[in-house]
C-alpha cells in the first residue's frame, strides 16, 4: 500500500489540493449525522401530507389535514393564545432587553454581572418554571395568559439583552460622541444613532425570543391557567391519546414559521457583523 | 493676533496618572495649532476637554471671553474630527454631513445647499449618496472633515487626523488640510504623535510630555532651539552629548571640549550639547571631533554617515547633500558652526 502510493505519488501540492476536492469516505458520517438530525422532522412533514394519516403506510398526497386543522376549534384557540403570548412577550422583551444591554454596556465593568443578566436565557426551563410558579403563588398572582406572558418576558429579555450586548461591543463608541459634538441632545443621539446602530441585533433578538415563546412548553405548562391553554399544551394533551394527523400538519406549520424566523434572525445578525 | 482659546492651569488625574499637570496655553484666532507628544502625554485628554467629553479636575478654559467648561458638548461652537472618523454607518455621506445642520433646525434648502458646498470644498461631491462602508480611507476622512466644518465652528479639533491613511494619501491630505484651513478660516487644533506631521502643518506646536507643556513654539524654533532634552530628542534627529557647561561650550568626558552657542545655564551645570546631523561638516582642518566612518547611507538627495567616536556608545550621525565622497572605514574630522550647537539642561 505504502509502496504503491509512493510510486504514483504526485507532487505534494497536487496531492493536497486533490484531497480537499474529493472528500472520500468522510462524506459518510456527514450524511449520517445530518440524516439523524433531520429524520424526525422529515417524518413529521411527510406525515402531514399523507392522505391516510398513518405513519405506517402512504396512501397519497393530500392537504386535507391542513383544512381539518383549520376547523379544529381547540387548536385554533391554542394558536391564538400562543400568538398573543409570543407577540406580547416579544414586544416587552425587546424594549427591556435593549435597555438592559445598553445599561450593562455603559455601566457594568464586571463580567459576572454581565453573565448574570443572561442567566434566564440559559437556565433550565424546569428551574425557571418552578421558580416562576413559586413567585406567582407567593404574590397571589392569578394564572392565565398574563402569567405565561410574564414568564416568557423573563427569558425573552435575557435573550434580547445577550444578542444586543454582543452587538454593542462592535459599535464604535465615538459615534455617540460625534452625534453630541454635532449638536444633538442625548435623547436625539439615542434614537438617531444608538438605536439604528444596534437595530439588526434588536430585531434578531426579538425574532429569537418570538420563536422560543412560540413552542415553549415547560414554563407555560407550569404557569398557565386551565382556561387558556397555549398551543404546545393543547398538542401535548392531544398526543397523550395518540398522534393525530392534524398534529403533524400543525407541526409542519410551526416548523415553517420557526425556520423562517430563525433564518431571518441569522441573516440580520450576519449582515450586522459585516459592517 | 487675538486669542481665541485660553487654557489656564488645567489639571486632570486618572487614578494615579497625571494626564494634565498645570497646563496653560493660548490658541490664537485662525491659527493651525498642534498638540504633539508621545502616547499618554495628555494631548488627547486636553482635546476631549476642549470638545466637552472630559472635565478637568481644576483650571479654566475660555473661548473668546466665555467660560467653556460649563457648556455641554452639543452647545459648544467647536467640532471634533474623530480619529476613527466616527461616520454614522447607517446614513449616506450627504446625511452624515447634514446631521449637524439638521440639529440646528436649519431650513431644508439651506442644509442642502451648504452640504453640497462643503462636499465640493473637500472634493467628494460624487460620493454624496454612498454609505461610509463604500468609501476609501481618504474619502472617509474627507467626509469626516466636511461633517466637522459644515457647521462653521469657531474651533475645529482634529484627533490624529492622518493616522489611518497610508503614506501616500497622508502627504496629500497634509497639504489639503493646510489649504482648507486657509480657505475656511477656522482655527484648527490638531493632536498628533507624528512630529513630521505637526512640523509640516502647524503654525505653532505645543510639545507635551507627562501632562506638561515642554515647549510651545513655531516649528522652526522647536527644531533649531529646543529648550529641553525631550524636545531635542523628540523632534527630528539629534546628536546629543552629556557633559558640563564651560565658557563657550560643553566639556564632554572623555571626548573633550565642544563649542556651542550661548546658554543661560551656569558654568559647571550638568548639560547636554545637541547638534543636528545637517549642521555637522566633514573637515580636513580644524576638526572639533574625530572618528571613523562605520556606515554610509544614500537617500537620493541626501547621504547619511554614521561616525564612531571613541568614548561614545552611539555613532554620531552626519548628513550631507548629494552623494558622499567619504567611504566606510575612513577616519574623518567633524566640525560645526558653534552657534548651531544648542546647550540643553540635563
Amino acid at each position: 500500500m505504502t509502496d504503491a502510493l509512493a510510486d504514483v505519488a504526485p507532487p505534494r501540492i497536487a496531492a493536497t489540493s486533490r484531497r480537499f476536492r474529493r472528500p472520500g469516505w468522510t462524506i459518510i458520517p456527514l450524511v449520517l449525522t445530518l440524516g439523524f438530525l433531520y429524520l424526525p422532522i422529515g417524518v413529521v412533514v411527510i406525515m402531514a401530507f399523507n392522505e391516510s394519516g398513518s405513519p405506517f403506510h402512504w396512501s397519497g398526497f393530500s392537504t386535507q389535514w391542513f383544512s381539518s386543522l383549520a376547523g379544529n376549534q381547540g387548536i385554533m384557540t391554542g394558536l391564538s393564545n400562543t400568538i398573543v403570548i409570543a407577540l406580547g412577550s416579544t414586544a416587552v422583551s425587546v424594549v427591556l432587553g435593549t435597555l438592559l444591554a445598553i445599561g450593562l454596556y455603559r455601566h457594568v465593568r464586571s463580567g459576572w454581572i454581565d453573565a448574570l443578566a443572561m442567566g434566564p436565557a440559559v437556565a433550565p426551563d424546569l428551574v425557571m418554571a418552578i421558580g416562576l410558579l413559586g413567585v406567582y403563588t407567593t404574590v397571589g398572582l392569578t394564572l392565565g395568559l398574563h402569567s405565561v406572558l410574564l414568564s416568557h418576558v423573563v427569558f425573552g429579555t435575557a435573550l434580547v439583552a445577550a444578542v444586543v450586548r454582543a452587538r454593542l461591543g462592535h459599535v464604535d463608541p465615538s459615534l455617540e460622541e460625534a452625534s453630541r459634538d454635532l449638536g444633538a441632545s442625548q435623547l436625539t443621539t439615542f434614537f438617531r444613532i444608538t438605536i439604528p446602530g444596534i437595530l439588526p441585533a434588536i430585531i434578531a433578538g426579538g425574532l429569537l425570543a418570538f420563536t422560543l415563546s412560540l413552542d415553549e412548553f415547560v414554563i407555560a405548562f407550569f404557569t398557565d391557567g386551565p382556561a387558556t391553554p397555549t398551543l404546545p399544551i393543547i398538542i401535548y394533551s392531544m398526543v397523550r391519546f395518540g398522534i393525530t394527523p392534524e398534529v403533524n400538519a400543525l407541526a409542519a406549520v410551526l416548523l415553517l414559521v420557526s425556520f423562517v424566523t430563525v433564518l431571518l434572525a441569522q441573516r440580520l445578525t450576519g449582515v450586522g457583523s459585516d459592517e | 493676533m487675538t486669542t481665541l482659546v485660553s487654557i489656564e492651569h488645567l489639571e486632570r488625574t486618572f487614578g494615579n496618572v497625571r494626564a494634565l499637570d498645570d497646563v496653560s496655553l493660548e490658541i490664537r484666532e485662525n491659527e493651525f495649532f498642534a498638540l504633539l507628544g508621545p502616547s499618554g502625554c495628555g494631548k488627547t485628554t486636553l482635546l476631549r476637554i476642549l470638545a466637552g467629553f472630559e472635565q478637568p479636575d481644576s483650571g479654566r478654559v475660555t473661548l473668546g471671553d466665555a467660560d467653556l467648561l460649563g457648556v455641554p458638548p452639543n452647545k459648544r461652537p467647536i467640532n471634533l474630527m474623530f480619529q476613527s472618523y466616527a461616520l454614522f454607518p447607517h446614513l449616506s455621506v450627504e446625511r452624515n454631513v447634514a446631521y449637524g445642520l439638521e440639529r440646528e433646525g436649519r431650513p431644508r434648502d439651506e442644509v442642502r445647499q451648504r452640504v453640497a458646498d462643503v462636499l465640493r470644498t473637500v472634493g467628494i461631491s460624487e460620493t454624496a449618496s454612498r454609505r461610509p462602508a463604500q468609501l476609501s480611507g481618504g474619502q472617509r476622512q474627507r467626509v469626516a472633515l466636511a461633517r466637522a466644518i459644515v457647521k462653521r465652528p469657531r474651533l475645529l479639533l482634529l484627533d490624529e487626523p492622518l493616522s489611518a491613511l497610508d503614506r501616500k494619501v497622508r502627504g496629500e491630505m497634509q497639504l489639503e488640510l493646510k489649504r482648507l484651513q486657509h480657505e475656511v478660516g477656522i482655527t484648527f487644533v490638531v493632536v498628533t504623535h507624528d512630529q513630521e506631521e505637526a512640523m509640516s502643518m502647524a503654525d505653532r506646536i505645543a510639545v507635551l510630555q507627562h501632562g506638561r507643556v515642554e515647549q510651545l513654539d513655531a516649528p522652526v524654533e522647536l527644531y533649531e532651539h529646543p529648550r529641553s532634552l525631550f524636545v531635542a530628542r523628540f523632534i527630528g534627529t539629534n546628536n546629543l552629548f552629556a557633559g558640563v557647561v564651560t565658557a563657550g561650550g560643553v566639556q564632554v568626558e572623555p571626548i573633550g571640549w565642544m563649542p556651542a552657542g550661548p546658554t543661560h545655564l551656569a558654568t559647571g551645570a550638568a548639560a547636554y550639547l545637541g547638534i543636528r546631523p545637517e549642521h555637522i561638516e566633514v573637515v580636513d582642518e580644524g576638526a572639533m571631533l574625530g572618528g571613523e566612518v562605520i556606515d554610509t547611507q544614500f537617500y537620493g538627495g541626501l547621504s547619511s554617515l554614521a561616525v564612531a567616536v571613541t568614548g561614545r556608545a552611539e555613532p554620531v550621525i552626519v548628513t550631507q547633500q548629494g552623494v558622499t565622497r567619504v567611504s566606510r572605514g575612513t577616519a574623518v574630522g567633524l566640525a560645526w558652526d558653534p552657534p548651531r550647537a544648542v546647550v540643553l539642561p540635563a
